[in-house]
């Protein structure tokens, strides 16, 4: 065992860091959310010439092959400055989605993923399906061209801007069977696709998709015709323990900024800090974070290799703790800032709205709590 | 003891409820129950059928315009009224300032002020709170220095509550620096209309702009709006503080939205069932109710002891922690009820500025996050929770 990270893992940290530090402090970040679109293509471009979008992508794909625990530090590293552009979107769930379900097919679309040209999206919750994976109602009909998908896809994480939207639909069963989902690769500018695009709560963006007779071809199907539910599982597996890697950042970030708050802000003729019930809450933040951070890299370091239940329940474990966590860490860190902690100005409420936001994408706390039973 | 509503309160609560059925417009019942926010207009409309009714100040005295109701009339009143979806009387005239021109204001002040307040002429917001004073009130620093017959006050007030729509603010300053802080303060009521004032809205985390700063700039104010003597400010702040016995535990509020939340927990799907059946969330759901009936509990006790004549307390600080503990743990319910439809931000979806599409996800939705996050809020004003927990440990447990 060992919770050291390599050299590489290091350089890769610190890299993203120094970038971050110096292109995106918070207020560059809130000028990019108040810009077109909602995130900065200009930095996307960056990222892809750093290499960090193929980071985490195989190299037989055009990336480098790197692991969950490369994947997480970059995204602890996004957590600490409310990085909103895709990456969770196109790389996390769209290149990860693509490989497991068609190597062949993913040799022959990620590299342009990799290289910032090809934005993806993965369309699956409906609107009541909620964290249901199985629970899937949009159709797919074959034809003489190919397939006509019918349906509705829920809340998806920059579904907006997607070139290629990846879809679930039935091709069979109905309901709840864990059989019978197909994946579809639609253009995201298709006939009968409308878009309802919003930001989201925290900074992000998303879209509700009303697919209505979208033909595509035959060739659109991707992976196993009627096996998607295992392959979104792994995937979301996998982006629970990254969506928990921001999290760890954004709550390091708002221990940070509230020990630095409570050591500034005077009341009573001393520092907020001095008085000793705040020092305990305080250091409670600090111990959240730190328990969350070591089972999240312990989660991220068997990623790799688990597989089935064992996979799914760890990353239940990790994901239903985050949120757990994180709402204790960003609700007391509003309270310790009082008034100010209300306010949009400061970065503070930014990362607590990030924090909340976690806990709801992918499955809350409730959701993981019952899945880590259920699975035990 | 007995803790059942005697026949005649049961018969003054079937009139309170035949009031609301005629007279609530339904197009506001509609809104506050969909969560959207009250305008202004709304607000006054409303305000002003309960001024005619005479219902309006059910805690002023009979000769003012109250209604000589008990203790207990009064929190049937509210609870009705807020399970009718009738919007929350604003109180920063009705039940801050007025009580304090009543008891301490002149006779000229309360012919004034007192009739325009009852009728909803008058807006009022607090200007109590600065950058640099919160919990530690007493600092305050915006300075009034006496010319002639006028006070020049110079300063910043924060978080002034819908200072936007105010025409006055009854204010706290500074007139001295000697001795003790709470020495020095004086209490003015100021017309929002003055040369000096400046009015700038705050957003908050949930993307509204309910709350301002206020800032002054040698805003001459006369000194006939000064409330009784110069220097006694704190006095009558605290006097304020202690009129408020019940009502800040929002008991009817919280009863309103937990049965929205039940509503919408049978609504909401998860796995193919209703979200009210999931052993998890049914126990949380329990939980806060069985909170809220000790809340009512403590309450229902306290108005006894009001209305026996007994002093008051330390109630009121359990009331609001407690009151705001459940206030925000059914906010926090109501979110998770939506499941991935917290995410999508539609603040124009419940503005109720003539939007009319249909919004992503249920129709409820877009305005439950937002409620989740403005609420951190009330465990942070009116005395924070810390502060009231200091307060009962040295007034009860003499610690």
């Amino acid at each position: 065992m060992s919770f050291t990270s390599t050299d590489d893992q290091r350089q890769l940290a610190d890299s993203i860091a120094r970038y971050l530090a110096d292109k995106y402090g918070f207020e560059q970040r809130n000028r990019i959310c108040a810009g077109e679109g909602g995130w900065s293509r200009a930095v996307w471009a960056e990222f892809a010439e750093l290499g960090w979008l193929g980071f985490p992508v195989a190299e037989e794909h055009g990336g480098l092959g790197g692991s969950t625990v490369d994947l997480a530090l970059m995204l602890e590293a996004f957590g600490k400055a409310l990085v909103v552009e895709p990456f969770i979107a196109t790389i996390v769930l769209g290149a990860e989605t693509v490989a497991r379900a068609d190597p062949a097919r993913a040799a022959e679309i990620l590299p342009s993923v990799v290289e910032g040209r090809r934005l993806l999206a993965l369309a699956h919750g409906e609107p009541t399906s909620r964290y249901d994976l199985a629970r899937v109602s949009t159709m797919a009909t074959e034809n003489d061209e190919g397939w006509v998908l019918d349906g509705h896809k829920a809340v998806v994480l920059h579904g907006d801007c997607a070139d290629t939207l990846i879809v679930s639909a039935r091709t069979g069963g109905r309901d709840d069977d864990r059989n019978g989902v197909t994946l579809f690769l639609v253009p995201g500018d298709a006939a009968g696709l409308t878009k309802r695009a919003y930001p989201t709560i925290d900074g992000l963006r998303g879209a509700d998709l009303e697919l209505d007779g979208v033909q595509v071809g035959r060739d659109a199907a991707l992976g196993p015709k009627g096996g998607a539910v295992a392959i979104v599982e792994a995937v979301i597996d996998r982006a629970c323990v990254a969506l928990s890697a921001e999290a760890v950042g954004a709550m390091a970030a708002t221990v940070a900024l509230t020990t630095e708050y409570l050591k500034t802000r005077t009341q009573f003729g001393k520092p907020l800090g001095s008085f000793q019930v705040l020092q305990h809450r305080a250091v409670e933040m600090l111990s959240e974070t730190q328990f969350a951070h070591a089972l999240c890299y312990r989660t991220a370091s068997l990623m790799d290799t688990a597989t089935g239940a064992e996979r799914s329940r760890a990353a239940s474990a990790v994901k239903a703790e985050i949120g757990r966590a994180g709402k204790i860490v960003g609700e007391e860190a509003i309270q310790l800032h009082g008034g100010m902690g209300m306010t949009d100005e400061m970065a503070v409420g930014h990362y607590f709205k990030r924090l909340r936001l976690i806990d709801v994408a992918f499955g809350n706390t409730g959701h993981h709590l019952k899945r880590f039973i259920d699975l035990g | 003891m007995d803790v059942v509503l005697s026949p005649e309160e049961e018969a003054f609560r079937q009139d309170v409820m035949a009031f609301l059925k005629e007279k609530l417009p339904a197009d506001i019942a509609e809104k506050t129950g969909n969560g959207f926010r009250i305008s202004k207009d709304d607000h006054v409309r409303w305000q002003k059928i309960l001024h005619e009714k005479g219902w309006i100040a059910p805690n002023w005295p009979v000769e003012h315009g109250g209604t000589g109701w008990t203790p207990m009339q009064k929190h049937i009143f509210d609870e009705e009224c807020a399970l009718a979806g009738a919007p929350m009387v604003i109180p920063f005239g009705v039940t801050m300032v007025a009580p304090v021109i009543m008891k301490f204001g002149n006779q000229t002040q309360k012919d004034r002020f007192l009739p325009r307040i009852h009728s909803s002429e008058d807006w009022w917001c607090q200007g109590y709170s600065e950058p640099g004073s919160g919990s530690d009130l007493a600092s305050l620093r915006t300075k009034a220095v006496l010319d002639g017959d006028h006070y020049v006050v110079s300063g910043q007030k924060t978080w002034t509550t819908l200072a936007q729509h105010a025409d006055w603010m009854f204010t706290l300053v500074r007139t001295s620096d000697a001795g003790k802080p709470q020495e020095g303060i004086t209490f003015l009521l100021i017309d929002m209309k003055s040369p000096g004032i400046s009015v700038h809205p705050i957003t908050t985390i949930d993307g509204s702009a309910e709350i301002n700063s206020v800032f002054l700039e040698d805003v001459r104010v006369p000194v006939e709006n000064r409330i009784g003597e110069e220097g006694k400010g704190w006095t009558y702040a605290k006097y304020l503080l202690g009129h408020e016995r019940t009502s800040i535990a929002a008991v009817g509020r919280s009863k309103a939205q937990l049965r929205k939340l039940k509503g919408i927990a049978r609504t909401e799907l998860a796995g193919g069932k209703p979200i009210i059946e999931d052993p998890d969330y049914a126990r949380r759901l329990a939980q806060i109710e069985i909170d809220l009936l000790s809340l009512e509990s403590l309450v229902l006790r306290t108005l006894y002891a009001e209305s026996e004549g007994r002093p008051v307390g330390a109630e009121p600080s359990f009331l609001k922690i407690k009151g705001t503990q459940i206030q925000q743990g059914l906010t926090d319910l109501l979110m998770e009820a939506i499941g991935p439809y917290a995410a999508p931000f539609q603040p124009e979806a419940f503005r109720d500025d003539g939007w009319n599409e249909e919004p992503v996800g249920p129709d409820y939705g877009p305005a439950l996050a937002p409620l989740y996050f403005n609420w951190r809020k009330a465990s942070i004003y009116g005395g924070s929770n810390e502060i009231q927990k200091n307060i009962l440990a040295k007034m009860v447990l003499g610690l």
